[in-house]
């Protein structure tokens, strides 16, 4: 997870310049917005190969570093892929 | 049905010009072919070449024709032409299916064909016709498909400056000095209302197409709302990029058609458009629905709704119905300033 985070952090410092805290709402504070949001899904679908479907596509699941992760970790799980 | 074909990708050896650059320094130009350049080039029809040829002398060669300024990001070099199409296709961010490709020989025209079946693959010797074709014949000639070919050398020009820009992307977009109007469409934005519906396909909420005859009536009509978008930066403009549809009620707006032009997606001003109509029906107290139609193409424009704070009220099938869910309109980023003007039902 942690190795996670650091590569999330380091794709969000490309577009955010301020300070920000794992757990901080993105949009909320006014970081980030719509078009960034569309770069993020593209990016974490090519990055982590998971497929974001429509039902996914909530601002509750990208507001964070801590939701990002959690989000991938969630579909990561459900593509059983085989070892 | 027959596309109107956006770029039309030349051969040279044998082609453009009779010869073999290679073999022989004095090639003639092919005899009509400088009207057929400037034809298409007035009917907002952008051109471009893949050539097996050494870069530099072919491009000279072009230069000394004066007629290296009609090519965007040609492709000059030993790869198979192809990948040099897909280039092409890629860099001017339009799909295959709107692409001609022009070669004396069978074996190139079948090799690109056999990769992107969906290419218009011409004979050399048909260039007489070409003009005629009927995916050379657009509806209409607008003031922006005649500046068509000025305004995406601007666009490789923003694209050098992107590339080499050390930053965030935030930082680079606010440097461009965007500016965004917003006005209901007048009888001079029709034609191009109506060519932007059938150009548009990424961009594009419901891909619904209107005629021109159609744009006129909505355009009056007092129970809608027709607006164009027109974008601009220290580059010179983007041109009128941006449609919008709503059929106003006193208690709900409709959102029937958003659109956007692909040139601009990375700059994110589809959401500007739908934030500004977000926030005129709230003005009314008017509750905001849009309509979608998912097609293989317009994930991002769904991206755009759901991310504005829209929310499915109802799916049928590859339809849906948004619903604007929110107290107040999301904010609008900083770095493009918005130009509304007379924008009221």
């Amino acid at each position: 997870m942690d190795e996670m985070k650091i590569k999330i952090r380091a794709f969000l410092g490309k577009y955010i310049r301020q300070q920000f805290e794992d757990q901080d709402h993105l949009f909320e504070r006014g970081l980030v917005n719509s078009l960034f949001a569309m770069q993020l899904v593209t990016h974490l679908e090519k990055a982590y190969e998971i497929e974001v479907d429509n039902e996914d596509l909530e601002i509750d699941n990208f507001k964070s570093v801590d939701a990002i992760c959690s989000f991938i970790a969630k579909k990561s799980a459900c593509s059983v892929k085989q070892e | 049905m027959n596309k109107t074909v956006k770029c039309v990708i030349w051969d040279l050896d044998e082609t453009v010009w009779n010869g073999i650059l290679l073999e022989n320094e004095s090639v003639q130009l092919r005899p009509g072919i400088l009207e057929v350049f400037d034809q298409l080039d007035q009917r907002g029809i952008l051109q471009s070449i893949a050539s097996r040829n050494d870069n530099g002398h072919a491009m000279q060669m072009l230069r000394d024709f004066g007629i290296d300024h009609y090519f965007l990001y040609p492709q000059i070099n030993w790869g198979a032409k192809s990948s040099s199409v897909q280039t092409i296709a890629k860099e001017l961010n339009i799909g295959t299916d709107s692409l001609a490709f022009v070669d004396d020989q069978p074996f190139e025209r079948d090799e690109v064909a056999s990769v992107m079946p969906d290419v218009l693959c011409i004979d050399a010797s048909n260039i007489d016709t070409i003009l005629e074709l009927p995916q050379m014949k657009p509806r209409f000639i607008t003031q922006d498909s005649r500046n068509r070919r000025s305004m995406m050398k601007a666009d490789e020009r923003r694209k050098i400056a992107e590339e080499s820009f050390q930053g965030p992307q935030e930082q680079f977009l606010s440097s461009l000095q965007l500016q965004l109007t917003i006005h209901r469409a007048k009888e001079e934005d029709l034609q191009r209302a109506e060519e932007l519906t059938v150009r548009t396909h990424q961009l594009n909420s419901t891909g619904y197409t209107y005629s021109y005859e159609e744009l006129a009536q909505l355009s009056r009509s007092e129970n809608h709302l027709l607006l164009v978008a027109e974008l601009t930066d220290i580059y010179g403009t983007y041109g009128k990029i941006g449609l919008a549809l709503v059929e106003v009620n006193a208690e709900v707006w409709t959102l029937m058609l958003l659109l956007m032009s692909c040139r601009v997606m990375s700059r994110g001003v589809g959401g500007v458009l739908l934030q500004q109509i977000i926030q005129s029906a709230m003005d009314r107290n008017a509750a905001l629905q849009a309509e979608f139609k998912s097609t293989d193409r317009n994930r991002m424009m769904y991206m755009t709704f759901k991310f504005a704070g829209f929310i499915e009220k109802s799916r049928d099938g590859d339809f849906v119905l948004f619903d604007y869910a929110l107290d107040k309109a999301p904010t609008q980023p900083s770095y493009v300033q918005v130009d509304v003007r007379e924008v009221s039902a």
